[in-house]
């Protein structure tokens, strides 16, 4: 009996080795594959981390400057030194307004001819003006001009004393990202993305392919099990998405001078984890759809955009309608995505970590086993 | 109990229903099927298509569960025990899935791994299967780069890495050309007397199920008849004749004559130059109206006796609606006109492989005109040079009047071109792919309903307009894109194996329409695998290796290979004597490395 298990587990083995081979030969020879396991990964990295940012640079501000007290130029001359705004100073009104119509500025700040003499009096006001055509960025600028205003503010009383007022300001710090860099948030999230990619979408593919071109159906009247052509797919996947991650940790590193702050073994660990879970969403469309393009269509559709969209990787999951928290929820990638950033950013925070590698691994159990149950060797 | 008293395959009452995609309705894909298959020998499923031979096997291979009655595969239920019946058997599917980025060694060791074929049986296994397929030579070429006759075969030596105890083939032959052909049947047989192989094959050659011991006749999921070969054809016994055409007129219009008259005859073809027919059982030869003096009997055959069968079955007649075509003065009359299709010295490279080289015939109007040669012997290549979609790389070609180099948008509205897969949209329905295509052609308004009416008409496809023409029955999606080709009145119709895996009755209808189409003065140029097929045209052509080899009438053509007043050969013998022949004097003049 033994023996005979023993033998089932050899035969296992090599059908398994054979299957692997195979599917390593095809990785490596054809070169779409190649393209979407290492190639769109380097795109997207250098996409994401050069050529996309959320932060809001060269604001371009005009201002118009109807007031020649020094007081007035003193203002200015605070906004002048901003490395996020460039302004632009005309000597009247209808001059900026021209600007701001021509959209050749986004925003205005009038100071009229009376400025110098309210200043006096401790009503200094101005008036700020914005293009409402991009309100994250016109709240960006906003934040900009004031900051920029209250300090010439301080810097003012310093020089006549604290006698003049007693003013409580705020002193602010962004923590976790000091910078205030959007690099130091897409990078991670980059992982997440990448990761759903390979897994996901590229699995499906290459699974999807063997249905359409008839390779299953010869396949399936050998001695070969069904769990092992899913094995077969998975190790080879799972190697693609380590490197793409690896690409991911280095880019991270060394092009963008993002922190690591956790654990860089759990940060491996919890990503493999998220790499099973992506290669059984993957597995499982390919066995239902049996067709390529609906694959990839299905792919992109139910897992790749909202891990995009609704993970909290750009928009913010609490500031969304409930119904669109709910899918978000439902997400494997939205734990992942938690995990990431917790652990870049913030450090290896056990109760985020363990409650979302729970989630994670039980989602790779389900996913796995329903992939198992509805891949049989049966054509109808 | 020894493995001889158990069949191979036992299959009492099975029946398996699927639902129709577009209606939702269960269709019986099998009807209480009875099937015996003996071990060690070969037994064929034979049938027209939708006839449910795939089906079985899949059944058979325990891909597909039956819906009722009793299936038993090496004496074990395969419903209940599909792994252990698929440890000890072989499947060859239709479409064979080679993994095209493999090379041929990597597709065998895959297998052999699969199969747990231990080192020292392999080596000696590969060498064998290798030497049998002649692929010894690329082993390390991607499957892939493979022509159609070696992926086949190489799919028929992966599925035989080890002797299986029984072996499966879905109709291994459809699309390969007579010599690959020829060696497939050889590697079988072989393995059949050496190994006693048992084999159950599905095919829609008649020839390869003569060859068989048991033949089951499968018509619409239901078993018609089983037995020999020889006890099938004795459905037809005493009505098989054959008579000669008038002197000086191809033997199509006497074969389309025969088979319009449903009431006497059940089948015509054309034969070595003479027209092979089935009468009905109470209609006497001399009732025809032939001068008896050109009449004989002959032999049956199998494919008489399905005929026979299936004729019996299905009221349909073949191609009704082509006798109502106005019948011209025919090829030979239309044969005095210039030239509809001319070329000369023409070649086509790519890279430093010449695929056609200088290549010079000429087509006359009305003419039906046959390209034949074995898979990558440049017939597709010439074929699209002619339709105008590849240039060729030097000599002048001349097509309904048009030079091909300077006039071939002009050139391409002046013919039509079927292509051998199906190039129609599968979703839009029978009506909307013909204004499509009709509009494309710039066809519109009443003239485009003129034609589309003339069209359904012509190919029998009234009562489907409104059928998506994925879901057709492949018959009448093969209609649909002769009608699409034929709507803008081409005055050439080009057809890249039209009746590639179509069963011998579909064959008829669809040559008879080609014979009404020639006689109305439409020129046709065909390439096909179906040697027999030869007969309906006009002249021939035999290319290998890029080359032409023969050129001329049928039976100048078999002349040219041999054939004398005591030995006749049938178009498939001649084909292969005349490119063996020609490979031969290669082989001897440029010895290769």
């Amino acid at each position: 009996m033994t023996g005979a298990r023993r033998g089932a587990w050899r035969d296992f083995r090599r059908r398994l080795a054979a299957l692997i081979r195979k599917e390593f030969r095809q990785l490596l020879r054809d070169r779409s594959n190649l393209l979407i396991g290492i190639g769109l990964p380097i795109a997207l990295i250098l996409i994401f981390g050069y050529g996309l940012s959320l932060d809001v640079r060269d604001a371009r501000l005009a201002v118009a400057l109807e007031d020649a007290s020094p007081a007035a130029y003193e203002t200015v001359a605070g906004l002048e030194g901003s490395t996020y705004m460039s302004t632009t100073v005309v000597r009247s009104l209808a001059a900026a307004r021209r600007l701001m119509d021509e959209h050749r500025v986004d925003a205005l700040l009038y100071l009229p001819a009376d400025f110098a003499r309210r200043a006096a009096a401790g009503d200094a006001r101005v008036q700020l003006l914005l293009q409402g055509g991009d309100p994250t960025r016109s709240a960006a600028i906003r934040g900009y001009v004031e900051g920029a205003l209250a300090q010439g503010e301080q810097k003012r009383r310093d020089r006549q004393g604290a006698a003049a007022g007693s003013g409580v300001v705020a002193v602010e710090r962004m923590w976790f990202n000091a910078a205030n860099d959007s690099t130091w948030y897409l990078v991670p999230g980059l992982i997440v993305l990448i990761m759903t990619l390979v897994g996901t979408f590229l699995t499906a593919l290459v699974m999807a392919r063997e249905w359409e071109r008839g390779t299953l159906e010869s396949l399936f009247v050998t001695p070969v099990r069904p769990g092992e052509v899913l094995l077969a797919k998975i190790v080879p996947y799972f190697a693609v998405g380590l490197v793409g991650l690896g690409m991911c940790l280095a880019a991270a590193r060394l092009l963008f001078d993002v922190p690591i702050q956790g654990s860089l073994s759990v940060l491996l660990a919890a990503s493999m984890l998220y790499m099973v879970v992506s290669l059984g969403i993957g597995l499982l469309i390919s066995a239902f759809t049996r067709n390529q393009f609906l694959a990839s269509q299905v792919a992109i559709l139910a897992s790749f955009m909202p891990s995009l969209m609704l993970s909290g990787f750009v928009f913010d999951l609490r500031n969304v309608p409930p119904a669109v928290q709910v899918v978000g929820h439902l997400l494997p990638a939205t734990y992942f995505m938690e995990l990431v950033k917790t652990l870049f950013l913030a450090g290896t925070y056990w109760p985020i970590v363990l409650k979302d590698c729970a989630i994670l691994a039980l989602y790779a159990v389900a996913l796995l086993a329903l992939a198992r149950a509805v891949t049989r060797k049966r054509l109808d | 109990m020894s493995a001889d008293e158990i069949l191979a395959v036992d299959a009492r009452g099975v029946g398996k229903r699927f639902a129709d995609p577009a209606t939702r309705r269960q269709l019986a894909a099998l009807d209480d099927v009875d099937v015996r298959v003996a071990h060690g020998a070969l037994t064929a499923l034979v049938g027209p298509d939708g006839a449910g031979k795939t089906t079985f096997l899949r059944l058979v291979a325990g891909l597909m569960r039956p819906d009722r009655g009793e299936l038993s595969v090496l004496g074990l239920d395969v419903t209940r025990q599909p792994q252990a019946v698929q440890d000890r058997i072989s499947y060859m599917p239709q479409r064979f899935g080679l993994y095209e980025d493999l090379s041929v060694q990597e597709n065998l060791d895959l297998y052999a791994d699969l199969h747990a074929l231990p080192l020292p049986v392999r080596r000696e296994r590969f060498a064998r299967l290798l030497e049998m397929t002649d692929l010894e030579r690329f082993t390390r070429r991607p499957a892939g780069k493979l022509s159609g006759g070696m992926k086949q075969k190489l799919g028929l030596a992966c599925t035989l890495v080890r002797s299986p105890e029984l072996l499966l083939l879905d109709e291994p032959t459809v699309g390969v050309d007579p010599l690959s052909r020829r060696e497939l049947w050889e590697i079988v047989q072989r393995l059949v007397t050496q190994e006693r192989l048992s084999v159950l094959l599905a095919t829609s050659y008649m020839d390869e199920a003569e060859r068989c011991a048991q033949v089951h006749v499968l018509h619409e999921g239901r078993v018609l008849a089983s037995g020999s070969p020889a006890e099938i054809a004795a459905h037809a016994r005493g009505l098989c004749h054959d008579a000669e055409p008038p002197p000086g007129q191809p033997p199509r219009l006497l074969q389309a004559r025969l088979l319009d008259d449903d009431a006497a005859i059940v089948d015509a073809v054309p034969h070595g130059g003479r027209v092979h027919f089935i009468l009905r059982g109470a209609t006497g030869p001399a009732e025809l109206g032939l001068p008896a003096r050109t009449l004989r009997p002959v032999a049956e055959k199998l494919e008489d006796g399905f005929m026979v069968l299936l004729r019996a079955r299905s009221g349909e007649r073949p191609a009704e609606a082509a006798r109502a075509m106005p019948e011209g003065s025919g090829a030979a009359a239309a044969g005095e006109d210039a030239p509809v299709i001319e070329v000369r010295d023409l070649v086509r490279r790519f890279g430093d492989f010449v695929a056609v080289d200088k290549t010079s015939f000429s087509v006359r109007r009305g003419e039906i005109f046959g390209l034949l040669g074995p898979n990558g012997a440049g017939k597709t290549t010439t074929f699209r040079m002619l339709c105008g979609l590849l240039p060729p790389s030097g000599g002048q070609a001349r097509v309904a009047g048009l030079d091909l180099r300077s006039a071939r948008a002009q050139a391409r509205g002046r013919i039509g071109y079927v292509s051998q897969k199906f190039a129609l949209y599968a979703n839009l329905t029978v009506e909307e792919n013909l204004r499509f295509f009709g509009g494309a052609y710039g066809l519109r308004g009443a003239a485009l309903r003129q034609r589309m009416q003339a069209v359904l008409a012509q190919f029998d496809l009234r009562g489907h307009q409104a059928q998506p023409a994925g879901q057709l029955p492949g018959g009448v999606k093969q209609r649909l894109a002769m009608a699409v080709g034929l709507l803008h009145e081409p005055d050439i119709l080009f057809l890249d194996e039209p009746t590639s895996g179509a069963d011998p009755l579909a064959r008829r209808g669809f040559w008879r329409r080609i014979t009404a189409l020639a006689s109305a003065g439409t020129t046709v140029v065909v390439t096909t695998h179906f040697m027999e097929e030869a007969e309906y045209c006009d002249r021939i052509v035999i290319q290998d290796a890029g080359r032409l080899l023969a050129l001329g009438t049928p039976e100048q053509v078999r002349r040219q290979a041999g054939e004398t007043a005591q030995r006749r050969l049938d178009m498939e013998q001649a084909f292969i004597a005349i490119v063996e022949r020609a490979r031969a004097a290669r082989d001897t003049t440029e010895p290769t490395p």
